[in-house]
Parts: structure tokens; C-alpha cells; sequence
């Protein structure tokens, strides 16, 4: 009993957040696990009500409120729309991060964080050397999404259909892209983010071209380390603060105007979650973090609200015409929307390609189900998610899917090719540059 | 099904704790958390046979997050909770429960501000969740179906796509059930013109106490049949029966709506104009009231561009036939203009309309903001003594030394003053319970009532007999012996124990 003491005691530093959920219940109408499971533990109040409980030693053990806490997809849903203003993603990690330091990181964790994760040369090696053996195992990929299922893991990854590592990493093709280049404008410096760099490199070369196309001069550090998040949703805050040291190194905020990222979850992670988790921590990385934090970026909002997205060549892009609207329809990302509140940009991106007619969803915010390890955990959940989105975008008729987050693309590119939609899938930024010259390496 | 297990054997085999109710911080602690006996092993085998194990929960981890809803009162942890699927599974449940003696405490959405859904210590909650579907709209006779688990806004959007109307809008009917609505009497913004969830309530069917399936009410206009059954149902708070079916009456869509906010120096001004807009035969749809302290809370969150001094505001809707609308209108304008209001602006188009209800909508959140806790209360007095009401708040909240924010239902009496607060502080939560007893005998002495729309459920119950009398209430108790001789439908609430 006297170590659900300490437990409770730490958990007492959530206190003056928790109190101010006034358990009204109106979480309930834009949770999407909720939707799914109609449980209160799976709704952020239920879920506010068990750390509460923790902190008042209700239980003897925390495992049942651990797996409970687990099972969200830290969309922020609720927090965008909690009348009282609670902000629950924040207590969710920070509480995950409680539970674990006391219940100690499951061993394999440990190894994959600690020993790949927070070290990005090897995690890097890792991955491109998965990119070769990658091949034998593959099923033929999906025509339109490029998914592919790999039969020897059907058992653990059940009827997954998952996207490829890619040949060559972005961070391979990131200089010649730059090299040369007279840019006058903004100093941008780009950070990748390990899914573009890894899975979708094609979209950190759009990014690089759209943003010198809109004369900034781009930064591109090497070696660069993920943003945490899987690290900080399994509550792992040693690799966090590692991670943290690593990038703040290589991105000294003083050297550069804008922190531009194509990943939405990289972007709200490093402007909400870094300066959040950052302040009972060492004054000065704080401080650093916290200006890193003000230049960060969505690429989208860099394009749009600082550059003034420069004009595609007409000559060059492909028009959509009536009989052939290709009509492209947007997935808000939770990260950007509700975390950021970043809805317009991206919008405006896709109304800038003359190759295509932009047609809205309906619920176009409404959650894809990925949450990152959730889909890992709870994969089930997360294909009956991610099926009500399917069924969303493909009553568009629609020709593309664009989102903004290549964690949305992954689980979106799952959805519509087992249910053989036929929907190409991309970044907004990558409909974007279609439009420009094209004699980059891609 | 006959289970011979008396709660009095049980073993005690699976979770022990022990915790005293003192040791938690804000008095909001949890009682009886284990003290009383945990439900039987075979008596969970026998709920798991009509519902399937996936769908009764005794995990303590699961039980705790049934043992509150949206009042700020002390949790209650039940026994298990159930998730039936079907009026089959349901009738089952509550026929065990009768013979097991087990009281039942039914749960929607949780959302009402009475602590109508903290379930006794001794039983079980069961869940609306699942019973959700909407069975039948009728276009020709203008009637809706639903089983109790719909959501309000479900059924909204559904009748509205029709051309239909369902006025009921409680400000959480996002979230709230059906069910919820008839079991509390829920009301909303529209109360004034179109009246509340009694007045679309045509028939019911549900289960009493012993399992019994009874049906009331019919699917016509008029129904003369029989004892008022339904009518006597309506904001029972789940303590005469179970419901499984709702028929609903539905109205035509209005045609033509109208909306007007208009500012005053002083909410005395404002509360005078809303007695003189009743008192003038116009009847609005919605006729709502804000203090300066909302406003300022408002336009503080929202930037809504709310003028932070005037004292108060009422905002205004009329609708119906598009010539009424426009005379009514006139007059409304007229009259506001008459009673002191120094800017009166009618919305022009959607946009500003849209504007004007969406600074009503934060009214709430924007108060919330402002401090931990937050108590709404619902007192609600015949509408000309609004005025004499919201003199009465003002002198409470400088007499407790209270942050109140009023806002609400003018038109039809229903002040929601609303008390900021942190329930951590005991001193002053000592001062907020205080303030809620003037509250409630300040509204008593101008001839009103403890509740307008949030219900009696334990949060108010010790009043009762304040307002109703000692002969009420032991009728009440008669009533309740009677239907429910084992008192196991939600034990405790309205009458107390
Ligand atoms: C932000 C907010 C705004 C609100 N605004 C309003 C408002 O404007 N107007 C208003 O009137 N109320 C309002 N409420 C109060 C509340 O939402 C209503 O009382 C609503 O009707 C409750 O619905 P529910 O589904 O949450 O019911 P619950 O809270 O789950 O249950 C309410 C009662 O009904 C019983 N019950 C539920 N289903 C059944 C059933 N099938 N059979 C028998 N008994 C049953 C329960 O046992 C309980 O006693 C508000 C609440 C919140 C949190
Ligand atoms: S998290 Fe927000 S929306 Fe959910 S119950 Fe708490 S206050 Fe209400
Ligand atoms: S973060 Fe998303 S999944 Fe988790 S409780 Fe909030 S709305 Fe639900």
C-alpha cells in the first residue's frame, strides 16, 4: 500500500488540472473510441474519474487504470471540445508518464526506445536494412495506395495492409535538392520527422520544393531524431528528454526564422507537448524549447499565412475539367485541427492546384483511428475507426485523399485499399508541387 | 430465472479493500467501496447469460466510472453494471433483480445535474448505451418511435431532414438520451413557446418493478384511456419503472424564424422587459437573459464581440408564419426599446443569427473557464417575478461572498445562476451550500420551484418537503411503496430514503 502512496502523491501533480473537469459528459458526442464502444472508461471523463481515483489510493494496484488510460487515441477530440476547457491530452501524457515511471517500462519497450529510438544512427541502419529484406516478404502493392501485406506477419498483424519502408530514406535525397539553390527568402529549416523520412520521402522532397519554390532557404540537419511522441505516449519521458537534447541541438532556434514540419503530429508535438512536458525540467532547455516551440510551423501554415503561397506555373499544371473533375477531398488530422486549430491552410494549399476540384466530406475532422500505438494495441477498434472515414471519403466520389499527416495517411491508405477503393492518397503538399518543374532527383 | 443467493452470504472472495471515506481529499470521497458485499459469482453468471460476459462489468476500475454524473456530489460505486441490447434482455435483468432484491439504478448519458444516475452501494447500474435504435418516424402522423439510449440530437437531425420538429433542446442534448430527457422532464431553450419534454411525450412502454412489460398512452392526438400513466412517468427519475419505448409527437418545422439581442444598463431593466414582453401576449420562441458577469465571461473566452458593459442582455427568438414573425418582431423591438434598452440589433441574415445563439451556447463554457467548480443551479419562479428573483441573487452571492454568473430561460422563469467555485476549498464550498438554500428558499417565498428542468433527484430531495408540503410527500412515499414494494428502483432519489 505505501507505493500506491508514492504513486498517488506524484499523481497529486495532476491535481489542479484534473479538478477542473466539471464531468459534464459532453466528451461523450466527439469521442470516436466512445462512438465505438459507448463505455465511459473509454471517454475522456471516465478516464479523468480513474486518475482521480489513483490519486486518492481507490485502487491497490494501478494496472486496470494503466490499461484504461492506454486505450485513447490521444486525437484531442475532447479537449478541443470540453466546454470547461480541460486539457486532456496534456494529463493523459503527463499521467501515462506518472504510471509508468512507477510500474517501470515493459522490457521491449526499453529496448526499442532506448536502445533504437533515442539513438538515430542506429534506428536509421535498422530501417534501411528492414527496406532490403522488406522485398521477400511483400504481397504485390495496392494500385492506388501502394500498401502491400506481408504474409509471414499475418498473425500479428493481422489483416493489416501496411505501406512499405521506402528505398531510399528523404534524408538520402534531402542535399541535392538544396544544393545550389539561390533562395533569398525566410531561413526554414525542415524537420522531417521519421515516417516522411522512412515511409513517405516523396513528401519531404514536395515540401523542400514548395518551399523553395516560395523563396525560403531550407535547412535540412542531418542525423535528426524523431519528435518522442511514441516514446511519450508509452509514458517513456528518459528517451523523451534524450530525444528532446538531441533535436535541440541540431536545431538551435536562433539560427533559423521558421521549424517548418509536413507531419502534423511532429508539428503539434514539438509546439504543445515539448514545452509542456519540459516545465518542471531544466531551466534552460525550457527556455530553448519554448522558442523552438513559437517558430514552429505546419508547412501549410508556413506556405499560406508567412509566404503567401506563391502561384503555381500555369503551363505546367494539369488541369481538372467537367468530365474529369479529379476531385480531391481533405482529412483534417487531430494533431493539426484540434491540437493546433490549423484547419484553412491546407485548404487553401488544395484550392491553389488547378489539377483538381476540392470537395469537402462530410465530418472532414472526424478521427481516422490510427493514434499511433493504439492502432498496435487495439487494432480492431481502430479498423472500425478507420472504416466510418473510409466510407466518409469514398462517398466523395473522389479521385485523392489529401491529409497532412503521414500517420493518417498510413491508416487511411489501410482502410481504402481492403475495402478496394481505388483512392489515390497524399499530402496536400505533394498535389501542390505537382504543378512544378519536375527535373529534381525524386 | 430463480437465483437462490441472498447479498447477505456473499463471499467476499475477489476484492477486499478497505478505505475510509475520510482519508479523501475534497469530500467528494468514495463511499462504501467494498464495505458492502460484492455481488454473488453466481448472480454475475446469471446476468452474463442474458447479456453475454462482455457486457456486465465488475472490474472495479469499470465500476467507478458509474458512480457520478454531471452534480457535484459524492461517487457511489454499484455492484456491476449491465449493457442489455434488447427490451428482451432488459426485462430479463429486472426480473432478477426483483427476485434478487437488487436495486437498479438506470443510466443514459449520465449528464443530469441531480445525481439522479449515482447508483446505490448495494447495486446495479444498467446502461442505455446499446438500446439506441430510432424504430419509426412518422411523417403522416407526425410521431417518433425510439428506444431510451437515443440520442437527443440523433433523433433532431433525423426529424428535421423530414421537415419535422422536436422542440426539446436541452443545452446537452449533443450527449443527453431520450430517456434521460423524459426521466428528468428535461427542457431547453425553446420552453417558453413550445413547452418541454412532458409536452411531446404521447406513450411509453416500460418495465415496473417486478418485470412486468407495461405499455401507456397510444400513438393518437387525444388518448382518453385509463389512468394518465405516462404523464405520471415523465421526471420520475427512473423510480417507478424502466423504460424500453418512447412515442414522441412532432410538430412542423417553423417556417420562418427571427432573432434579437438587445442590451440594457441594468438587469433590472432587462428583467422588466421580459415581464412586459409576456405581460404584451407575444409569446417567443426562445426569450434568454444574461448578466453582466456571463457577458463579460463571454467575451472574455469568445471574443464575440459582446458590449463587456452593459449590464445585461436578452436575446431573442420569435418564429412561426413569416407575417407574425415580422409583427412580433416589431413589437418586441418596441417594447425593449420601452422598458430601457439603450441598442436593440436584429439579426439580418444566418451568419449573425448564428452569432447571437453562439454566444448563448458559451454562456456555460465561459464560466466553467473561470474557476474548478462550478454549480448550476435551476430554481425557477412565475415569470413576472423575475425581476424580484435576480434582486434576490445579487443580495446572495454579496452576502456569501460568491462569484454567481446568471444566465438563462427568462421567459419562462428558468434562471440558471450558477455558482464558481473550488470544491477543494472547504471553507467556502461551507458558503456555496449556504447560497444554494437562500437560492432555493428565495425562490419558494416568490411562489416558484427548486427545480424548472434538472430534476429532484438526491441533490435536492432534503427540500422537498420544503416546497411541497409533508402531505406530498408521504403521498409521493405511498406511491412509490406501492408500485415498488421492494424499493429497488433507483432507491433514494426524489423522496429521499
Ligand atoms: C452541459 C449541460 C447542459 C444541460 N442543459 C440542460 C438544459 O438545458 N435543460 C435541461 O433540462 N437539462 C439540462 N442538463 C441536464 C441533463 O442533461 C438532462 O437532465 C438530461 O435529460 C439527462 O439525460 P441523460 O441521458 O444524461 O440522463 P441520465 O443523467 O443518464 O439520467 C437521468 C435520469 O433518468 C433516469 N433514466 C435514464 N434512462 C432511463 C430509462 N430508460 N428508464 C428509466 N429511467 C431512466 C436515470 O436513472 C436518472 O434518474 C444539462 C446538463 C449538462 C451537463
Ligand atoms: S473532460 Fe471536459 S467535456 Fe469531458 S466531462 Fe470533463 S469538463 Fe466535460
Ligand atoms: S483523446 Fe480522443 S480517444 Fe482519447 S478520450 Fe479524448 S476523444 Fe476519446
Amino acid at each position: 500500500m505505501s507505493d500506491m502512496k508514492d504513486l498517488a502523491k506524484a499523481m497529486k501533480a495532476l491535481e489542479d488540472q484534473l479538478v477542473t473537469c466539471m464531468r459534464c459528459g459532453m466528451c461523450q458526442s466527439v469521442c470516436p473510441l466512445f462512438d465505438q464502444t459507448r463505455k465511459e472508461s473509454d471517454v475522456a471523463r471516465g478516464k479523468i474519474v480513474l486518475l482521480e481515483s489513483l490519486m486518492e489510493e481507490m485502487f491497490d494496484n494501478p494496472h486496470g487504470v494503466n490499461e484504461r488510460l492506454n486505450k485513447c487515441l490521444l486525437c484531442g477530440s475532447c479537449a478541443a471540445n470540453c466546454p470547461s476547457g480541460v486539457n486532456v491530452t496534456q494529463i493523459f501524457i503527463e499521467a501515462r508518464a506518472v504510471i509508468t515511471t512507477y510500474l517501470k517500462l515493459p522490457f521491449y519497450k526499453k529496448v526499442v526506445f532506448r536502445k533504437m529510438l533515442a539513438r538515430p544512427q542506429v534506428f536509421d541502419k535498422l530501417i534501411s536494412m528492414g527496406a532490403r529484406i522488406q522485398k521477400v516478404f511483400l504481397s504485390k502493392p495496392d494500385s492506388h495506395t501502394g500498401t502491400a501485406k506481408v504474409k509471414v506477419l499475418a498473425p500479428i498483424l493481422k489483416s493489416r495492409r501496411i505501406m512499405p519502408i521506402a528505398d531510399l530514406s528523404f534524408q538520402k535525397k534531402a542535399d541535392a535538392l538544396i544544393t545550389g539553390k539561390k533562395t533569398t527568402g525566410d531561413r526554414v529549416a525542415l524537420f522531417t520527422g521519421c515516417l516522411i523520412d522512412k515511409i513517405f520521402p516523396n513528401v519531404g522532397v514536395a515540401a523542400v520544393k514548395a518551399l523553395l519554390h516560395n523563396n525560403a532557404r531550407v535547412h535540412i540537419p542531418k542525423n535528426q531524431g524523431c519528435c518522442a511522441i511514441p516514446a511519450l505516449a508509452s509514458g517513456d519521458k528518459d528517451t523523451f528528454l534524450e530525444l528532446v537534447n538531441h533535436n535541440i541541438a541540431l536545431f538551435p532556434p536562433h539560427r533559423f526564422d521558421y521549424l517548418v514540419t509536413a507531419c502534423a503530429t511532429c508539428t503539434s508535438t514539438i509546439k504543445k507537448l515539448w514545452p509542456a512536458m519540459l516545465e518542471d525540467q531544466d531551466p534552460q532547455l525550457a527556455e530553448q524549447v519554448r522558442h523552438l516551440s513559437d517558430k514552429t510551423l505546419d508547412i501549410s501554415q508556413y506556405l499560406v499565412d508567412v509566404a503567401g503561397l506563391a502561384p503555381l506555373p500555369e503551363t505546367a499544371a494539369l488541369q481538372s475539367t467537367e468530365d474529369d473533375p479529379r476531385i480531391v477531398t481533405y482529412h483534417d488530422p487531430c494533431h493539426l485541427a484540434k491540437s493546433l486549430g490549423v484547419r484553412q491552410q491546407p485548404r487553401t494549399l488544395l484550392n491553389a492546384c488547378s489539377g483538381y476540384t476540392f470537395k469537402e466530406m462530410t465530418e472532414p475532422d472526424r478521427c481516422c483511428g490510427m493514434g499511433g500505438s493504439f492502432n498496435l494495441y487495439h487494432y480492431d477498434l481502430s479498423e472500425k475507426i478507420g472504416t466510418v472515414k473510409a466510407g466518409q471519403i469514398a462517398d466523395t466520389g473522389c479521385h485523392t485523399l489529401a491529409t497532412s499527416c503521414p500517420a493518417c495517411m498510413m491508416q487511411i491508405s489501410d482502410m481504402l485499399s481492403k475495402a478496394d477503393k481505388k483512392i489515390y492518397i497524399k499530402h496536400p503538399i505533394e498535389l501542390y508541387t505537382e504543378g512544378l518543374d519536375s527535373d529534381e532527383p525524386a | 430465472m430463480q437465483i437462490n443467493t441472498s447479498l447477505k452470504t456473499l463471499d467476499i472472495s475477489y476484492y477486499q479493500y478497505t478505505i475510509q471515506d475520510n482519508d479523501l481529499p475534497f469530500g467528494i470521497g468514495i463511499t462504501n467501496f467494498f464495505g458492502g458485499p460484492v455481488i454473488a459469482k453466481s448472480l454475475r453468471q446469471a446476468f452474463e447469460a442474458i447479456v453475454g460476459p462482455d457486457h456486465v462489468m465488475t472490474a472495479p476500475e469499470d465500476l467507478a466510472t458509474y458512480a457520478y454524473d454531471a452534480a457535484p456530489l459524492e461517487s457511489v460505486l454499484p455492484q456491476a453494471v449491465l449493457m442489455p441490447e434488447s427490451s428482451e434482455e432488459l426485462g430479463r435483468i429486472i426480473k432478477l433483480c426483483h427476485e434478487n432484491r437488487l436495486p437498479i439504478t438506470v443510466r443514459g448519458a449520465g449528464t443530469n445535474l441531480s445525481g439522479g444516475t449515482i447508483p446505490d452501494a448495494d447495486g446495479v447500474v444498467i446502461l442505455t448505451a446499446l438500446l439506441n435504435r430510432i424504430l419509426e418516424v412518422n411523417e403522416t402522423d407526425m410521431y417518433a418511435v425510439v428506444q431510451p439510449g437515443v440520442i437527443t440530437a440523433q433523433l433532431v437531425t433525423k426529424v428535421e431532414a423530414k421537415g419535422l420538429f422536436y422542440p426539446p433542446d436541452p443545452g446537452s442534448q449533443a450527449v443527453s438520451t431520450l430517456g434521460g430527457n423524459v426521466m428528468e422532464n428535461a427542457g431547453g431553450l425553446r420552453g417558453l413557446k413550445y413547452g418541454v419534454t412532458r409536452d411531446y411525450v404521447m406513450g411509453l412502454s416500460f418495465f415496473d418493478a417486478m418485470g412486468n412489460h407495461i405499455h401507456t398512452g397510444s400513438r393518437t392526438v387525444k388518448c382518453a384511456t385509463g389512468y394518465n400513466i405516462t404523464q405520471l412517468m415523465v421526471g420520475s427519475e427512473g423510480t417507478l419503472g424502466v423504460l424500453d419505448e418512447i412515442v414522441l409527437k412532432l410538430i412542423p418545422y417553423p417556417a420562418h424564424r427571427k432573432s434579437i439581442i438587445s442590451m440594457f444598463k441594468t438587469i433590472e431593466d432587462a428583467s422588466e422587459t421580459v415581464a412586459g414582453i409576456i405581460a404584451g401576449r407575444i409569446v417567443p420562441a426562445t426569450l434568454e437573459i444574461m448578466d453582466q458577469f456571463t457577458i463579460r465571461a463571454v467575451e472574455a473566452f469568445s471574443k464575440a464581440g459582446l458590449p463587456v458593459d452593459a449590464g445585461a442582455l436578452l436575446l431573442i427568438e420569435v418564429d412561426g408564419h413569416p407575417a407574425q414573425v415580422e409583427e412580433d418582431a416589431a413589437r418586441v423591438l418596441d417594447l425593449c426599446e420601452k422598458y430601457g434598452a439603450y441598442q436593440t440589433q436584429t439579426a439580418e441574415n444566418d451568419a449573425q443569427r448564428e452569432k447571437i445563439w453562439a454566444a448563448r451556447r458559451s454562456a456555460l463554457s465561459a464560466l466553467a473557464k473561470l474557476k474548478p467548480t462550478l454549480v448550476l443551479e435551476d430554481a425557477t419562479v412565475p415569470r413576472s417575478r423575475i425581476p424580484d428573483m435576480v434582486k434576490g441573487l445579487g443580495e446572495i452571492a454579496r452576502k456569501h461572498g460568491l462569484d454567481i454568473g446568471t444566465f438563462g430561460h427568462a421567459g419562462d422563469g428558468n434562471l440558471h445562476p450558477t455558482i464558481l467555485t473550488d470544491r477543494r476549498d472547504k471553507t467556502e464550498w461551507l458558503r456555496v451550500e449556504k447560497a444554494i438554500e437562500d437560492i432555493f428558499a428565495h425562490a419558494l417565498s416568490l411562489g416558484g420551484t427548486l427545480s424548472g428542468e434538472h430534476g429532484i433527484g438526491i441533490a435536492k430531495s432534503a427540500f422537498l418537503e420544503n416546497e411541497i408540503g409533508r402531505a406530498s410527500v408521504e403521498f409521493s412515499k405511498r406511491l412509490k411503496r406501492a408500485l415498488d414494494p421492494s424499493n429497488i428502483l433507483n432507491p433514494g432519489k426524489i423522496t429521499g430514503d
